[in-house]
């Protein structure tokens, strides 16, 4: 019974350890996204990696979506004859949920394995130190170009699979389940609201902030050789995919509870 | 600015524990300027630590460290980094960016540091390339493509690029053959001649330690047990210095080894 105790004591103060690190680690990484010398190269490179290197997963992941949704909302809906709501359902589940979540997941997969991969190797080759003796934090250089590249272009990474996603449900909708084309995108566009659009934007912002953090925290503390940067790449994945979910309730509270 | 008979780096009672592992155990340690110090021990002695706490990479919890009179072990931020920008180092595995090509490795300090344009950088680099001897070709390599002595040598470069006040060597003949270590020890001894630098250096290759420095101090349990010039080190007496200097079994220095194969029948 003490031996039970005491696991649960010391699982619930490393959980507090944990959180208290990253959130340090948030604290000094948002203070040095903020204040001067900005490497711009090096924020230019990343918002390449992490925005024009995921197009083609995060619009193949899209496009099916919005086919595959299409399809199993007709096969629902025509039981009840309300076919004509398709077009809904597809812009309101692709803007406000599939589109930024499905998106997410896939460059948490991508870019937080590949962030951790790459710190966590200049962690234990001591590239890392070089960088600190080479009177250049790390933070700055390694942590702040990343984190500003995934707060920026998960938005801009997201409209796309928005767009590509209300596209795919387009295309089944009117190629194979027989919609008329017109009447389609009228109906799209009558039930998409601004506000659909917005949320699912700021979820992008969020959800690019955490994989790039997890990726990076992950990354910046691994130990051990090659196995502890494996690790770290697990890690950095899992625990954004973990908080993508866990922030997206929230966030969904936040702008569509009544 | 250094005052005349100011140390360059001065280490008082340096403390420095992991759990219940004390590994530095009241460290002191004076070097002038201009002194090639090489610091002998055996594996896990506590000298990578010892450079670790100067370069500010590791906090001491006890103790004293100035460089130029100056006491670093409570600065932060950009007074720390102003400290480090009297320090060149080459690491052990020379830790090359993977990510920048040679000439970007050798000229980082120059762009980052001090704001040199890109096209000067290349020129300063190449420039240095060449006092470690190798051909501006390099320059273009990635780190991956080279070799362990090229590596190195680039790693040298680096370190001296920004013309340092103080240069530190980790291990700077470990996994390189006798001959390419010899090679290295020369350019060391050259390049911390010709920049009149300080040099603290770590090692347990004694050919290397008697080749590039003009004093050498060992470090035992965490504590420095023998200083003294590197005439002096084959003549003195000290048990653990002629232990460790002939890489004898027997001695006052126990490696800690564990038989795995005690208790096993036959």
């Amino acid at each position: 019974m003490l031996s039970l105790i005491q696991a649960i004591g010391r699982t619930f103060l490393n959980f507090l350890g944990a959180t208290g690190r990253i959130s340090l680690f948030t604290a000094v990484s948002l203070s040095h996204c903020v204040r001067p010398p900005f490497y711009s190269r090096l924020i230019g490179r990343q918002m390449l990696e992490v925005g024009y290197y995921s197009l083609p997963v995060v619009g193949l992941t899209a496009i099916f979506t919005g086919m595959v949704l299409a399809l199993q909302s007709y096969t629902g809906f025509a039981r009840f004859s309300a076919e004509s709501a398709i077009p809904n359902v597809v812009v309101v589940s692709i803007t406000r949920e599939l589109g930024p979540v499905l998106g997410g997941l896939m460059v948490a997969g991508r870019i937080g394995a590949a962030m951790a991969a790459e710190i966590g190797t200049m962690r234990v080759t001591e590239q890392i130190d070089a960088l600190t003796t080479l009177a250049t934090n790390p933070f700055k250089y390694l942590i702040a170009p990343r984190l500003i590249a995934g707060l920026t272009m998960l938005p801009l990474l997201a409209l796309v699979a928005m767009s590509i996603g209300v596209f795919g449900g387009y295309l089944v909708s009117i190629y194979k389940l027989g919609f008329n084309p017109t009447t389609y995108i009228a109906n799209t566009i009558d039930f998409l609201q601004v506000q659909d659009v917005l949320s699912g934007l700021v979820k992008a912002a969020v959800f690019g902030f955490i994989i790039t953090l997890m990726g990076c925290y992950h990354g910046y503390h691994s130990r051990g050789g090659a196995q502890g940067v494996g690790a770290a790449a697990i890690n950095a994945v899992v625990s954004a995919s973990i908080l993508i979910f866990f922030s997206n309730y929230f966030i969904t509270e936040i702008f569509f509870s009544r | 600015m250094n005052t005349p008979g100011t140390p360059k780096i001065e280490i008082r009672d340096l403390h420095k524990s992991f759990g219940k592992n004390r590994v530095l155990q009241g460290i002191n340690l004076t070097i002038m300027p201009g002194e090639s110090v090489v610091i002998i021990g055996g594996s896990g002695s506590g000298k990578s630590v010892l450079l670790k706490c100067i370069l500010g990479l590791i906090h001491p919890e006890q103790g004293s460290i100035k460089i130029d009179g100056v006491e670093i072990t409570n600065l932060r931020g950009s007074e720390l980094e102003t400290v480090r920008r009297k320090i060149g180092m080459l690491f052990q595995s020379a830790a090359l960016f993977d990510s920048l090509n040679v000439w970007e490795n050798i000229a980082f300090a120059l762009i980052q540091g001090q704001g040199m344009a890109r096209d000067e950088a290349q020129r300063t680099a190449i420039a240095r390339l060449s006092d470690v001897g190798l051909r501006h070709e390099v320059s273009m390599l990635y780190p991956s493509e080279l070799s362990g002595g090229m590596r190195k040598r680039v790693g040298l470069a680096r370190a001296i690029a920004s013309q340092p006040e103080i240069i530190f060597f980790d291990e700077p003949t470990t996994g390189l053959d006798p001959i390419m270590g010899s090679v290295i020890d020369d350019l060391i001894v050259k390049c911390v001649k010709e920049l009149g630098a300080t040099a603290l250096s770590i090692t347990h290759d004694m050919a290397s330690a008697k080749r590039i420095s003009s004093r050498i101090a060992m470090v035992f349990e965490g504590k420095i047990i023998w200083d003294g010039s590197t005439e002096e080190i084959d003549r003195t007496d000290n048990a653990y210095v002629q232990q460790f200097i002939h890489g004898r079994a027997d001695g006052p220095i126990q490696m800690q080894i564990q038989d795995h194969f005690e208790g096993l029948p036959g």
